[in-house]
């Protein structure tokens, strides 16, 4: 038994860990009774890559290439290769991933489980938008190959199935034609809400990447940095330093706390209102800025944080999102990492995908116990209310009939469920 | 930079060791490589992999028998038929469980054979092309476990102990010529290999860096690599610690 946690570090549980070798390895596991979840590199935040007491199917050896067409673009590869190991290979021959998350240090299978997305989804929808096939391996069946063309109803439960349809083995990924590692970005202040809002509306067509950093203890008003990119040819020279900074230990309290927040975010705002303007940044530093600060969940302290991520429609966005910020500014509770975003107007390729057409709002929270969950129990309010919902990926406490409510194709996805497999979410959601 | 094409020979190419540092070797320029394996579906694997890294390089996959002298030599003149390679890596290896070799005579054999004698007749099947030739690295990969005999593990231990004084051997042969022979001598690392030692919560190096050090190691012709750095010194105490003392260590 091995005592694993998942990004948010809310606690630490005993699993029987398996790593896994290859298809015939995987099929034996399978066979071998007890109920288990496949886990990458347990990235996401709360529970869906755990399974307390039971087992884990570690995916990360399953980490070898198959087949690459220079042609097409296609690349085929196993389901534990890293987004990391993709983005360094193929771009300097002229591909990249279409879709990527924060964070570029996780499996290929984590990315289809949770249908990830990332700062283009208005452009190029969520993950699960590029891959052309994928192998699957059930406890109660042969493996099912599926695709968008092939058992499509196979592929669209699997697809942000977090998980519960089977583990994902190997998948053929259709890669974009890029310039070059370089984005010609922009960034710039906002002093409200509605200014958000018509920046984002502003750079939906032009821009291929939008995201924001927002104050959302700012109470006076709300202010952020809004950041747009788009691939440009131009070969700078100079490499981003390689240098990686660590958090060597992990803090006695929160460093992010009542106190230190305000002074946090007003630095990062000024920080980087002075960068504002255009830059030519590269695309590691653009994409995955905390990927350089290895372990810095840690600076939450031993309680772990909660991260909080809804996406609410677009007709009712600007009201819920404000009805949010304001919810917290009076909770006192604030976040660091508050970012916002527009989806774009796309039907979501899995049944139990999170992102739908509007705005999505990703707060950090330490883990106060019971005044983190009264705040939540608002935001719950806020989220329903509005017809949105709650991103699996990243949640840890969310009731059931939020759930129930966010994700209406959950009795279809269902049919689609291996009995093999459970995770600590499934129990808590589902209730098996 | 080497105006011809480096050729690079991996016996035991699916051990996760192995394929990291071939994965570091195509990395940087295109390099002819063989692959051998005793089972050529997971050898092909391993080569498809790092064909796509490496489109420019040429890579063949080979299986064969690791035990049997005779098709140990016949596997080796293929491979050296063409030339003497700039590099080969014997790096194959099993963790057998110690107590079912202290109960089970042939799992003790056929450790000791997999581990120990397998590498060194692969060893010594290579080395004479490349005195021939006056030229290449040899590295063979040990283990710490090899440094002084434990309870917990002397079986693949004392295989590995093989592989030490054999490597010493053949570096006191070649001391005058420019072939190189390297002893690789690994920490426990994450891989499959060691699965069961990561479930009773061991700490395990990284297999990356594992292959960084290793091939960094092979590119200096070093006489001897302990991976991850830490470990030589952990194994110089553990070498020179009193009997009295050692036996009442519980490793």
């Amino acid at each position: 038994m091995a005592a694993i946690s998942s990004w948010g570090r809310l606690g630490r549980w005993e699993h029987e860990v398996q790593a896994l070798t290859g298809q015939e390895h995987i099929i034996r596991q399978l066979k071998n009774g007890r109920p288990g979840i496949a886990h990458g590199m347990g990235r996401s935040y709360g529970d869906v890559c755990l399974n307390p007491n039971g087992i884990l199917w570690d995916t990360t050896k399953l980490d070898h290439f198959i087949r690459f067409d220079e042609n097409t673009g296609r690349l085929h590869c196993e389901a534990g290769v890293l987004l990391r190991d993709i983005q360094r290979l193929f771009i300097p021959r002229g591909w990249i991933l279409p879709v990527t998350p924060g964070t570029q240090l996780i499996t290929v299978g984590g990315a289809i489980a949770n249908d990830v997305h990332g700062k283009n989804h208005h452009v190029s929808g969520s993950f699960g938008d590029h891959i052309r096939q994928l192998t699957l391996i059930r406890s109660d069946s042969p493996p099912i190959s599926c695709g968008p063309g092939l058992e499509p109803d196979w592929f669209a439960a699997t697809v942000g199935g977090f998980g519960l349809t089977g583990i994902i083995t190997e998948a053929e990924i259709q890669l974009r034609r890029v310039p070059g590692p370089w984005l010609a970005t922009e960034t710039l202040p906002y002093n409200s809400l509605a200014e958000f809002f018509s920046l984002a509306d502003a750079s939906e067509t032009g821009w291929e990447h939008t995201v924001s950093w927002l104050d959302c203890l700012h109470s006076k008003s709300v202010r952020g940095l809004f950041m747009r990119g788009n691939p440009t040819p131009l070969a700078l020279s100079h490499r981003p330093s390689s240098r990686k900074l660590a958090m060597p230990f992990v803090p006695p309290v929160s460093l992010v706390n009542p106190l230190s927040l305000p002074v946090l975010n007003t630095g990062y705002f000024h920080l980087k209102k002075r960068d504002s303007g255009q830059r030519f940044v590269h695309y590691e530093a653009f994409f995955y800025p905390l990927d350089n600060l290895l372990d810095w969940n840690r600076m939450y302290g031993p309680k772990g944080f909660f991260q909080y991520q809804s996406v609410v429609p677009r007709p009712v966005g600007f009201d819920a999102v404000q009805a949010m910020l304001k919810e917290i500014a009076k909770s006192g509770e604030g976040s660091f990492l508050a970012v916002l975003k527009t989806f774009g107007d796309r039907k979501p390729v899995g049944m139990m995908s999170f992102p739908q057409p509007g705005v999505t709002l990703a707060l950090d929270f330490p883990n106060q116990g019971q005044r983190t969950h009264k705040l939540f129990g608002k935001l719950d309010a806020i989220v329903r209310e509005a017809g949105g919902r709650i991103y699996l990926a990243k949640d840890a406490r969310m009731p059931r009939d939020l759930f129930i409510a966010g994700y209406p194709r959950l009795s279809e996805f269902l049919q689609y469920r291996d009995p093999g497999m459970s995770s600590a979410l499934s129990r808590r959601l589902i209730g098996e | 930079m080497p105006d011809t094409i480096k050729s690079i020979a991996i016996i035991g190419a699916t051990s996760a060791i192995a394929e990291h540092c071939a994965r570091l070797w195509v990395k940087d320029s295109a390099v002819n490589l063989v692959l051998v394996g005793r089972n050529l579906a997971k050898t092909e694997k391993v080569a498809a992999d790092l064909r796509v890294r490496s489109p420019q390089s040429t890579i063949r996959s080979l299986a064969g028998d690791f035990v049997d002298p005779l098709a140990i030599r016949q596997l080796v003149a293929n491979i050296t038929s063409e030339g003497s390679p700039d590099i080969v890596l014997i790096a194959h290896g099993s963790l057998p469980d110690q107590i079912q070799c202290q109960q089970d005579l042939s799992a003790n054999h056929e450790a000791l054979a997999i581990n120990g004698v397998s590498p060194v007749l692969f060893a010594e099947a290579f080395i004479s092309p490349m005195q021939q030739a006056n030229h290449g690295t040899l590295a063979i990969i040990g283990s710490v476990a090899g440094d002084r005999g434990r309870k917990s593990n002397y079986v693949y231990g004392a295989a590995k102990g093989l592989v030490t004084r054999y490597a010493q051997g053949l570096q006191h042969r070649l001391a005058k010529t420019q072939v190189k022979v390297v002893l690789v001598k690994p920490g426990p690392t994450d891989t499959p290999m060691t699965a069961q030692l990561k479930q009773q919560g061991g700490k395990l190096a990284n297999v990356e860096d594992v292959a960084q050090a290793i091939v960094k190691g092979i590119g200096q012709g070093k006489p001897v690599v302990y991976t991850p750095a830490k470990w030589a010194l952990i194994m110089m105490a553990i070498r020179h610690l009193p009997r009295m003392l050692f036996n009442k260590l519980d490793i």
